[in-house]
């Protein structure tokens, strides 16, 4: 088979193609090693190094504000991970099972849009009909609600959230084979029971990625949770956020450098338990054909 | 005819929750933002557009921040510029990422989900964090910023008016277009890899055979049939852009205003939040065109896909 050789000889384009790889990932990787290497700075300069030390991730332990952030944080990207994965299966099967409904153009549109949507938008918006939701109810009843705080921060994180999870979601369904579920109905399953027995096992990888995907995007967000976050729940980003925008604190560092560790062996994991099962799915699929035994 | 029933009832809920879900928490909230956007502000709070005034609705309407938006040069010029850095970012993106995603598709196909790892593996990690890492390296003294200078390359782009002069790196029109182009990279990368990776290269071997040279075969086949992930990429790098906040605020500058920022002071800083809320409208009206062009590209791919 030929190659699409651009100038030149072909050795001289496989070397181009590897400069080009070779200088696009260290554009990629340069600044996390680097924000990995300076958490290990000595010096109160965060860019200039002067030898190795621990004393960052030390006092990591007594600051408050990080870990009240922290624990916050990972309630609200629990929340939001579970909710996501539900609401976005909902809209997948919406998407792929029903051709046509009422105002379909629409709600496909909404799914996709806060995929691209600037998040000042979508944090603004929320807020406002959030505020005004809480006036009405205080004009009404006496009692405001919802209150600005960890709820508010999860409706908006699952506004994103959702979006993901369906693109996930849908694209496992809609490589999905057809008659499994055809064989299911037409052996007597009811319809819930199709959906546990045969759909839910088949698409269970999928939910899996949606999960992680939406838990690092709630835990990494900051303009949502900047517009709905109220007194007293402030997210580990927002923290991260305001010592950020004050110039370098390698306490920053040392954070990243966890998170970093921490979501790379978390993504190699998943990948590794991921592509394990796909094997042993293509073993089972490829011993099922073959039919049974002798 | 029960079975029926409950298939239609299965079908509500599944189409239904979801729809209502989004109509009441994406939709309602763009209608009450374009409702705040026309009342007008009082000391604390903004009045309601609709009140009782003895005995009678009165309606008042205020288009006045609409009309401060586009007379204001400052809230113009900054429409402008916000619109300028996204499409430079754009078309950064797409000359490092279309050759980048070319030759991923094109490598052994044993390494290729290496190389996919590897690009979606600084997606999984904190954007905060990554663009919060080039401060430090292009901040006076770090490791980027030595190598710009060492190269000279740093009196190029004072030459090219890209940063105020020679050694200021940082707090620049070059900072911020370069954190940009870093963060949203991938997103360029991942939907022109997946799309060229699917390309039919026996269509390239018969161009060849037909007399084509590889450049010629390359602009007039690959790139016309990598057009859907080319649109894709460049609208999911292109709006986001457009309403950045974070970048702007971490390595951007004074010079460097852009419209996400203004929305953000107007709301937090100045408390006027019909301002806040004409601006987020007058953001979606820029930007809808282009959402609507990939809503319309992601459900094509969709389609053929089933």
């Amino acid at each position: 088979m030929k190659r699409a050789a651009f100038f030149g000889t072909a050795a001289f384009n496989r070397a181009f193609a590897r400069g080009w790889l070779l200088f696009g990932f260290a554009f990629l990787y340069v600044p996390i090693v680097a924000l990995v290497v300076y958490s290990f700075n000595d010096s109160p300069v965060a860019n200039v190094w002067r030898g190795f030390t621990f004393k960052w991730y030390a006092a990591l332990v007594n600051d408050r504000e990080l870990l009240a952030g922290l624990a916050l944080s990972l309630k609200v990207a629990f929340s939001t991970a579970c909710a996501s994965v539900v609401l976005g299966t909902l809209a997948a099967f919406a998407l792929t099972r029903y051709r046509r409904f009422f105002g379909r153009t629409l709600f496909a549109g909404m799914v996709a849009a806060p995929l691209v949507m600037p998040e000042v938008i979508i944090g603004l918006s929320l807020l406002l009909m959030l505020v005004s939701l809480q006036r009405a109810t205080e004009a009404w009843f006496g009692v405001g609600f919802p209150e600005r705080g960890m709820l508010t921060i999860w409706l908006g994180h699952l506004l994103l959230g959702m979006a993901y999870a369906t693109v996930v979601v849908r694209a496992r369904l809609q490589t999905l084979n057809p008659q499994l579920e055809e064989a299911a109905m037409d052996l007597g399953a009811r319809p819930w029971q199709v959906f546990w027995l045969v759909t839910l096992p088949m698409i269970s990888q999928a939910l899996l990625s949606a999960f992680l995907l939406t838990f690092t995007l709630s835990l990494d967000d900051v303009v949502l949770s900047a517009f709905l976050s109220g007194p007293g729940a402030t997210t580990m980003p927002l923290v991260i956020f305001s010592r950020a925008r004050l110039g370098l604190n390698p306490s920053v560092n040392a954070v990243a450098t966890i998170i970093i560790t921490l979501v790379a062996i978390g993504v190699v994991a998943a990948s590794l338990v991921l592509a394990r099962n796909e094997r042993r799915r293509a073993q089972d699929m490829a011993a099922a054909n073959r039919g049974p035994s002798p | 005819m029960s079975a029926l029933r409950r298939w239609l009832a299965g079908r509500a809920a599944v189409v239904g929750i979801p729809y209502v879900w989004l109509a009441v928490f994406f939709l309602l909230p763009f209608l009450v933002v374009a409702k705040i956007s026309v009342s007008e502000m009082e000391t604390t709070t903004f009045k309601d557009i609709v009140a009782w005034k003895d005995g009678a609705i009165a309606f008042s309407l205020n288009f006045g921040n609409y009309l401060l938006l586009v007379q204001d040069s400052l809230y113009f010029s900054t429409f402008v510029s916000s619109l300028k850095y996204a499409a430079v970012t754009t078309l950064l993106c797409l000359t490092i990422g279309y050759p980048f995603a070319y030759f991923m598709a094109r490598a052994r196909a044993t390494l290729q989900p290496a190389l996919l790892m590897l690009v979606m593996l600084p997606f999984w990690t904190s954007f905060l964090l990554r663009v919060y890492a080039w401060k430090a390296l292009l901040t006076e003294h770090g490791l980027v910023a030595e190598a710009i200078e060492a190269l000279g390359l740093d009196r190029a782009l004072a030459a090219l008016g890209l940063v105020p002069g020679a050694g200021q790196l940082m707090n620049t029109p070059f900072s911020l277009v370069l954190g940009m182009t870093y963060t949203y990279l991938p997103f360029m990368i991942l939907p022109l890899y997946s799309n060229l990776a699917k390309m039919d290269l026996r269509l390239l071997e018969a161009a060849s055979d037909l007399g084509a040279t590889a450049w010629t075969a390359f602009w007039k086949i690959t790139v016309p049939l990598s057009r859907a992930g080319i649109v894709a990429g460049a609208m999911l790098v292109f709006i986001p852009c457009v309403g950045e906040y974070v970048i702007p605020e971490l390595l951007g500058g004074p010079q460097t205003q852009m419209i996400g920022r203004t929305l953000w002071d107007e709301f937090f800083s100045n408390n006027d939040w019909p301002m806040a809320c004409a601006v987020a409208v007058t953001m979606v009206l820029l930007v809808i065109v282009p959402v609507a062009v990939f809503s319309r590209y992601q459900a094509e791919v969709q389609e053929r896909r089933t």
